[in-house]
């Protein structure tokens, strides 16, 4: 390809989205319902009215999603080693962990939310916590752990048996083989599918919010059902973009980073 | 050929952009119009000679009465009995249509009073007027007028509490969008951040777990979570009315001409002492709670 077909590639492409941002935009604009939408959805003077109360409610979606965050990463880790184990006296074990990842990655979060929320404290047992924010993070370390052992398991699978066996030659145990040989590469490859399943954390945060909890998407309800305008669920909206663009950025940048380094260490 | 594929792409969406255009019908054209006559033919109705009521399920007493019957769950408002019940039956009978004309629809309760079109002629859920919800929808005049009140747990520390002051430590719940949770913000003020639920049963579930100390419901609803929802638990009292008094009125879809009609049916009604004998009736027991000061 010549710099000029280059150059007539860029002009075409940059002309193209251009007409098509256009039309889209004429498309809604004009669209019968859009001065309603753009009142109810859309409104500048709302944001900033409901801004500082939806973002002093996230604190409790950040709270939520690092700590239940800190629990997962280490849960999971365990649990897609159980369910690695070798040999059949670990059996029970494999079964268990295979049972588990099943069930939490089957059953909606919200009902775990709910069950957990609502129903530990009903037992009335001296000594378990009413607080509905520890039930929500239990429920979604429950939920996420198996998730994310997934994530890890598929690592774990991902480092070439070689690289076990050749461990095990050297004289190392399957635990340190795991430990030294293994989980080093596999957590590696496995960050961006990692960080995928956290930002699925930050948004279900939200979802503790149905056991009373005024989180950020509460308190843009709140908002919304006291105004009847939408503009709210924006706010809400905006804060947990901005939090997840960054970390995306910061993987993207990790892996980039590990890429480099491994090609260096390659040519060295 | 590549090009030739985001030409036709292009092409395909200036289309759809001139169909989204092009099919700007008025629907409402025919609502705003304010209709002269009451008759029952002149109505403006969702379905013709039916009248369509709305309500939230389960529909609970002392609202909704009778034997829970599908598809409603606990009552049915099909009933005729419960207050609410009642009083769309009286004002469909102002209004000229027979028991066998009035059909009920399920509305959840926070949809409707959103902004839209709506598949009922009016909706009756203990909604309670606000000038913002009436933007977005058109409400009858009062068909009952209500306070708020404090739902507490019997031998919890909250409930040796006989002044608004002494509630501020609490730990308080009540539903999204309701008049009930501003009166905490506005009139309770307490110290700690309150609860709020998107269901009435999710609070009531709250209470009863002791995750909240006390639950802000309207007097009604307060009798029944008392009497029937929760052991052990007891109006602590009514909240004085802040204001203008608070008032439940019927939900039409904005600009609909049916509201003048029904609120003529209710002042007549009012008149003739209907509404307040279908009150003693249903919500006798509304008169005996203390109120806090």
């Amino acid at each position: 390809m010549s710099g000029g077909e280059g150059r007539r590639g860029v002009a075409i492409a940059l002309a193209s989205t251009v007409v098509f941002f256009t039309l889209l935009g004429v498309a809604i604009t004009n669209a019968p319902g859009w001065p309603e939408v753009k009142r109810t959805f859309f409104d500048w003077g709302q944001f900033k009215d409901s801004m500082p109360e939806i973002a002093d409610a996230f604190l409790l979606n950040v709270k939520m999603f690092m700590i239940a965050e800190a629990f997962i990463l280490v849960f999971a880790l365990v649990l897609a080693v159980v369910r690695s184990l070798p040999g059949p006296v670990f059996f029970p074990m494999r079964v268990l962990g295979i049972v588990y990842a099943d069930f939490f990655r089957g059953v909606p979060t919200i009902l775990v939310i709910a069950l957990l929320g609502f129903g530990a404290p009903a037992l009335q047992l001296e000594g378990v916590p009413l607080s509905t924010t520890f039930w929500g993070i239990v429920s979604l370390v429950l939920v996420y752990t198996a998730y994310v052992s997934e994530v890890y398991r598929a690592g774990i699978e991902s480092v070439h048996p070689s690289q076990d066996a050749a461990a095990r030659s050297l004289g190392l145990t399957h635990f340190q083989s795991l430990r030294k040989v293994v989980l080093p590469q596999a957590v590696r490859r496995v960050i961006p599918p990692l960080l995928n399943d956290f930002i699925g954390l930050q948004k279900d945060t939200a979802l503790v919010g149905f056991l009373g909890s005024v989180e950020a998407f509460k308190q843009s309800q709140i908002d919304a059902a006291a105004t009847f305008n939408y503009t709210p669920f924006l706010a809400a909206a905006v804060l947990f973009v901005a939090l997840t663009i960054p970390l995306a950025r910061f993987t993207d940048w990790l892996v980039e980073r590990d890429r480099r380094r491994r090609q260096a260490a390659g040519v060295r | 050929m590549r090009r030739a594929l985001a030409l036709l792409v292009l092409a395909l969406l200036c289309v759809l952009a001139a169909g989204c255009g092009g099919s700007a019908d008025d629907k409402s054209a025919g609502g705003t119009t304010a209709a002269a006559s009451c008759e029952k033919g002149d109505l403006n109705l969702v379905s013709d000679g039916m009248l369509t009521v709305g309500t939230d399920n389960p529909a609970f007493p002392p609202w909704f009465g009778g034997d829970e019957k599908a598809p409603w769950k606990v009552s049915d408002p099909r009933s005729g009995e419960g207050f609410e019940s009642a009083v769309a039956y009286a004002v469909a009978d102002e209004l000229g249509f027979a028991k066998d004309e009035v059909t009920w629809i399920v509305v959840p309760f926070n949809t409707a009073f959103a902004p839209g079109p709506k598949k009922f002629d009016f909706d009756i859920n203990q909604i309670s007027f606000k000038p913002a919800r009436a933007t977005a929808v058109d409400f009858s005049d009062s068909y009952y007028n209500v306070n708020q009140s404090l739902v507490v747990l019997e031998g919890t520390p909250i409930a040796d509490a006989d002044s608004i002051a002494a509630l501020k430590p609490y730990k308080f719940g009540a539903q999204l969008g309701t008049t009930s949770y501003d009166y905490i913000v506005d009139n309770i003020k307490p110290s700690k951040q309150s609860a709020v639920f998107n269901t009435n049963d999710a609070a009531v579930a709250s209470l009863k777990n002791k995750q909240i100390d006390g639950l802000v419901v309207d007097l009604p609803t307060a009798f029944y979570v008392t009497a029937a929802q929760i052991e052990n638990s007891k109006i602590l009292g009514q909240f004085p009315t802040v204001g203008s008094a608070e008032h439940f009125g019927m939900v039409f879809e904005k600009g609909n001409s049916l509201v003048s009609c029904v609120n003529d049916a209710l002042s007549t009604l009012h008149a003739a002492g209907t509404l307040q004998d279908l009150q003693d009736q249903w919500l006798s027991k509304a008169a005996g709670a203390p109120v806090l000061k």
